[in-house]
């Protein structure tokens, strides 16, 4: 997995490539909750582009980040989701609360 | 139910090895004529069980993790076994939203039988978990 992150606008940019399993879970969960620490942007906008397997393992950190921002009032969506990935979410629930946009602009609008 | 063939791997519960299992998984189920959705739905499957067995069954004890896939005429079986600690409710464990840890789901159990045909689960404390998924095909998929 590879994995940056980007402050734009009071919205944390995490670009996602790889494939999001319980392997890069710790390392997905320690980059984002650092670069949300120190920016302290209100809202997340992950770019899955290049994310080809998600698991429940993936959905369960994804999740955990979006209670952290959402406690603290803040928003969470998704760009760029291959349809594989975008099942996953669609069958675990997240897409009640994570919304999923074409692309980066597009869910950048959103926020 | 003819066996057509097998694959059997041994493997430590490593977190590298959940993604070796998911892609062995994916090339053995491609013998057959399967969709992208359903070789997908198996991978995922795949994940969660080899997954479970590495968090759940061993924990923070190393151990040995069995995988075993059968193709048969009709269908593709992937058995996940494991020597851990096993668990004492499996009822309540297959429920959804089950979960020991609030970083994770609960939806291991829920994805292995949504997208499996026929989910086993055979459990002993302290001697392990046998976890038995069955996929079936349809022969006149077949071009």
């Amino acid at each position: 997995m590879n994995i940056s992150t980007l402050n734009k606008q009071g919205v944390l940019i995490v670009r996602v490539e790889g494939e999001l399993d319980m392997h890069v879970a710790d390392e997905f969960r320690h980059t984002v909750d650092d670069a949300l620490d120190s920016c302290g942007a209100k809202h997340m906008l992950l770019n899955l582009k290049g994310v080809t397997f998600i698991d429940s393992s993936g959905l369960g950190v994804i999740l955990g980040r979006y209670k952290k921002i959402s406690a603290l009032g803040g928003k969470m969506n998704a760009a760029n989701v291959r349809p594989q990935v975008a099942r996953i979410f669609e069958c675990s629930g997240l897409l009640r609360i994570i919304r999923l946009c074409a692309s980066e602009s597009e869910a950048l609008e959103s926020l | 139910m003819a066996t057509k063939n097998r694959v059997k791997m041994l493997f430590p519960s490593n977190s590298e090895n959940v993604g070796i299992a998911r892609i062995v998984a994916a090339a053995f189920a491609a013998q057959v004529d399967l969709t992208l959705s359903d070789l997908e739905e198996i991978k995922v499957a795949v994940s969660e069980a080899v997954s479970n067995a590495v968090i759940h069954g061993y924990g923070d004890n190393a151990g040995e993790i069995e995988f075993e896939m059968t193709l048969d005429t009709d269908s593709l079986e992937f058995i996940v076994t494991d020597s851990g600690k096993g668990i004492a409710d499996i009822a309540l464990a297959r429920q959804p939203s089950y979960s020991s840890d609030p970083e994770r789901m609960g939806l291991g159990f829920v994805f292995m039988e949504s997208f499996m045909d026929r989910l086993i689960v055979e459990s002993e404390v302290g001697r392990g978990t046998t976890v038995k998924m069955l996929k079936k095909y349809c022969i006149d998929q077949k071009h």
